[in-house]
């Protein structure tokens, strides 16, 4: 009976080798134009194309996930996906949890959004979403910090007269600006963590590798720059 | 995308329709232990009882999924890879070999998907378990006790008396707390997006959020209002039908039963 | 840095008082309970202001969805469907949607967005309704004896509802209030989880669990410590509703007492 047990076992390990090249992705799907999903229902932007065209160059088959912002990382070492794609700031505190691909972003800036240009940004309030590196830097800044559940609810905010100001990454800002609501850019841009990158367990070394050469060579060969300009996510390396 | 929308509330029903009876079972369970004569059993059932009520249930649902997927596959692990020497906690990470995964890494998406939705299922089910327990432990004992007794003077074991007599008597003593406990289940139904299921609020945040006009064909401002609104109407019309339909069953359960409800029910036919 | 130091620190963060800035780094059990207890006085008041002042309303929609007037009692009947038949989650949303939208238009309802009074309103209501109800089941089952020895002694109206109707109605309906009081402790979590933004990182138990979970990105302690905090809690409640109990019951025969208890918790 154990025998038993132990080839079954050992196929299903021998089933998993084979196919072990699917790779499952993170991602939230609510951060348009990084991830967000499209009128079809699937999941679009720009880490969507990245991923696809990095699993290419790494031979890798892959699978795209949802999952929330709060329990991405606690899913990703509990090893329900392999990878979270999800315009993450490469942060030291996050570092500690889990490793980071070299980043395909340049560092991106910060921005304030507000309603006016007559907002007091250093002792004004100031929202922001809940545990992101934004709301960590107003905390420390000294202006008043209010936090929402999520990025829509600070915009609301922002509009309502709520908060004096949004920070949030300049590139999920921006397209509000177009929007015929009075929203506008304030202040200077912070810098804030050090570019998006792929997050991966620590004990994941080969798949950090391989997808750090695909990174690598879009670098290279000036795709990555070609889709981050189709994107309007950041500036170029 | 809207029919993922229109597909949630269909989740939400189906979730319902199988949280209801494995809750009951799991309460059945839990009240069968908190009666037990043996302390050990009977410890066991109090203590998750009171522990799992005295919890508030999003805080339960925040780490519970987790907690219960690695459980799943340590076990897995365990017995499905007995060579595997590496430690399964290296650090932060938690790994176990590909075979012990859940579901494997093979999978499609719909078994993931399912697979999430089984682990939100048993989730619910232990919550409203312990409060369904409470109920059912409340129910067993408010059966009279004469009852019992006289199955014991007819000479019926224990076990026969809990089966033949108590049993079959204490559902209409604790259908009126558990008809209860289904309504707040409805209601504690939006939390669903907290275990990773998408879920009616999470579409109706979804689609109703600002869509810019660069990346949707429908641009619209933010709608969320309205899309709540719906759920609203969702929520008020379930809890209408429920309460209609438990009015039902409880006068049926209250048929020939010595309760006062019983007793109108004989004057009503009688009259 | 001493634990006694963290709870100096960061006892009443919550509250605003004490240290500025939440810890960063390197995060200690002692940091994580300080906090988390720090954010359960918010749990408590909320849960407390809510029951006081529900505690009211409800009396007055029990004895409104009994009256026989129907100009009381539909509108009783229908608060109480619709509080009761609508998660407490859409309820913070719509009226957070509702406090601001009010606020612009009245700037001196400015205090109806901050959670303190705000979510206040939502729960007070969510909670009158619920215990309108229970106290509503309590009214219809008070024997019919006790108000016939009332008008036998020549009791009416206001003194007949206050020396018998009432104190039998709350005795009746008191099992299924403590069970209301527990649910209500626990939804005060939802409060900041969903609807009211937090000001300043001051915000109730639930938030700093989560601020830990994910800076340490680790659930399983802060959760835990929550849960730790809420599982006692329930225990004082259970406990302070127990003391009244006993005042209330305290004319009846032993035996009759300890039937009473039977009875808790058969519904909420």
């Amino acid at each position: 009976m154990k025998k038993l047990i132990l080839t079954t076992a050992a196929l299903a390990l021998g089933a998993g080798m084979a196919m072990a090249d699917t790779i499952r992705l993170g991602t939230e799907g609510a951060y348009a134009p990084w991830n967000f999903v499209n009128d079809a229902g699937e999941i679009d932007g720009f880490e969507r194309e990245l991923g696809d065209e990095l699993c290419k160059r790494a031979n890798l088959e892959c699978e795209w996930v949802k999952n929330d912002w709060d329990s991405i990382i606690p899913n990703l070492v509990s090893g329900n996906y392999d990878a979270i794609i999800a315009g993450m700031s490469i942060t030291d505190e996050r570092d500690e949890v889990i490793d980071f691909t070299q980043n395909y972003t340049p560092p991106d800036p910060s921005a304030y959004l507000a309603m006016s240009e007559e907002v007091d940004l250093a002792g004004g309030v100031i929202a922001a979403q809940t545990g992101t590196i934004q709301a960590g830097y107003i905390a420390d800044s000294g202006a008043t910090l209010v936090e929402f559940a999520n990025p829509e609810e600070t915009l609301a905010a922002v509009r309502s007269g709520e908060a004096d100001a949004v920070l949030a990454d300049k590139s999920f800002l921006a397209p509000f600006t177009e929007d015929g609501s009075g929203l506008l850019f304030v202040g200077d841009e912070v810098p804030l963590g050090g570019g998006v990158g792929m997050g991966i367990r620590e004990s994941d070394g080969d798949l950090k590798e391989k997808f750090n050469a695909a990174i690598q060579s879009m670098k290279d060969d000036g795709s990555l720059n070609e889709l981050i300009t189709k994107w309007e996510v950041s500036s170029t390396f | 995308m809207h029919w993922l929308f229109y597909l949630s509330f269909f989740k939400v029903l189906l979730l319902l329709a199988i949280t209801a009876p494995v809750a009951l079972g799991f309460g059945f369970l839990g009240a069968m232990a908190a009666r037990s004569h043996f302390p050990p059993l009977s410890l066991l059932g109090k203590g998750y009882i009171a522990i799992v009520r005295g919890v508030p249930d999003i805080a339960f649902f925040m780490f519970f999924v987790i907690a219960l997927d690695q459980a799943f596959e340590w076990t897995r692990h365990k017995i499905l890879c007995p060579e595997w020497t590496d430690p399964i906690r290296q650090g932060n990470d938690f790994i176990v070999c590909q075979a012990a995964k859940l579901p494997l890494g093979t999978a499609p998406e719909w078994v993931h998907e399912t697979y999430g939705f089984f682990l939100a299922v048993i989730t619910f089910s232990i919550v409203f378990g312990a409060f369904a327990a409470n109920v059912l432990f409340g129910g067993m004992r408010a059966v009279p006790h004469a009852q019992l007794e006289t199955a014991e003077a007819y000479g019926m074991t224990r076990r026969q008396t809990f089966w033949r007599i108590l049993v079959p008597q204490m559902w209409v003593y604790a259908l009126p707390g558990l008809s209860n406990l289904w309504m707040v289940l409805i209601k504690a139904t939006p939390l669903l997006f907290l275990l990773g299921i998408e879920d009616i609020v999470y579409w109706a945040r979804e689609l109703g959020g600002f869509k810019n006009p660069k990346f949707t064909q429908y641009p619209h401002g933010d709608w969320r209002m309205w899309y709540f609104l719906a759920l609203l109407v969702f929520y008020l019309g379930m809890t209408r039908i429920s309460e209609i339909g438990l009015e039902r069953l409880m006068r049926r359960l209250s048929h020939g039963q010595a309760t006062s409800g019983g007793e109108l029910l004989r004057k009503e036919t009688t009259a | 840095m001493s634990c006694i130091q963290t709870i100096q620190d960061y006892g009443l963060r919550s509250l605003g008082i004490g240290e500025r800035l939440l810890p960063r780094n390197d995060f200690t059990l002692c940091e994580q309970f300080t906090l988390i207890g720090s954010g359960m006085i918010w749990n408590i008041y909320f849960g407390i202001m809510a029951l006081a002042t529900g505690f009211f309303l409800a009396t007055a929609l029990a004895l409104g969805k009994a009256s026989t007037n129907k100009w009381l009692r539909k509108p009783a009947e229908w608060f109480i469907f619709l509080f009761r038949g609508s998660p407490l989650f859409i309820q913070f949303f719509f009226a957070y949607f509702l406090f601001l939208s009010l606020k612009q238009t009245f700037p001196f309802l400015d205090a109806l967005t901050s959670a303190w009074l705000g979510a206040l309103i939502v729960l007070f209501f969510n909670t009158a309704a619920y215990s309108g109800e229970i106290f509503y089941g309590a009214l219809r089952s008070i024997p019919k004896g006790d108000i016939e020895a009332a008008d036998a002694y020549g009791m009416t109206g206001w003194s007949r509802f206050r020396r018998i109707v009432w104190p039998t109605m709350l005795r009746l309906a008191w099992p299924a209030y403590t069970n209301e009081a527990i649910f209500l402790f626990h939804a005060t979590t939802l409060v900041f989880f969903s609807a009211f933004p937090v000001w300043q990182q001051r915000g109730d138990a639930l938030y700093y669990a989560g601020y830990f979970a994910d800076k340490t990105f680790n659930p399983f302690i802060p959760y835990p410590i929550l849960a730790f905090y809420f599982i006692l809690l329930t225990l004082v409640v259970i406990w302070g509703f127990g003391v009244v109990n006993k005042r209330l019951n305290r004319h009846l025969p032993v035996a009759k007492r300890t039937k009473m208890k039977l009875r808790l918790n058969l519904a909420r």
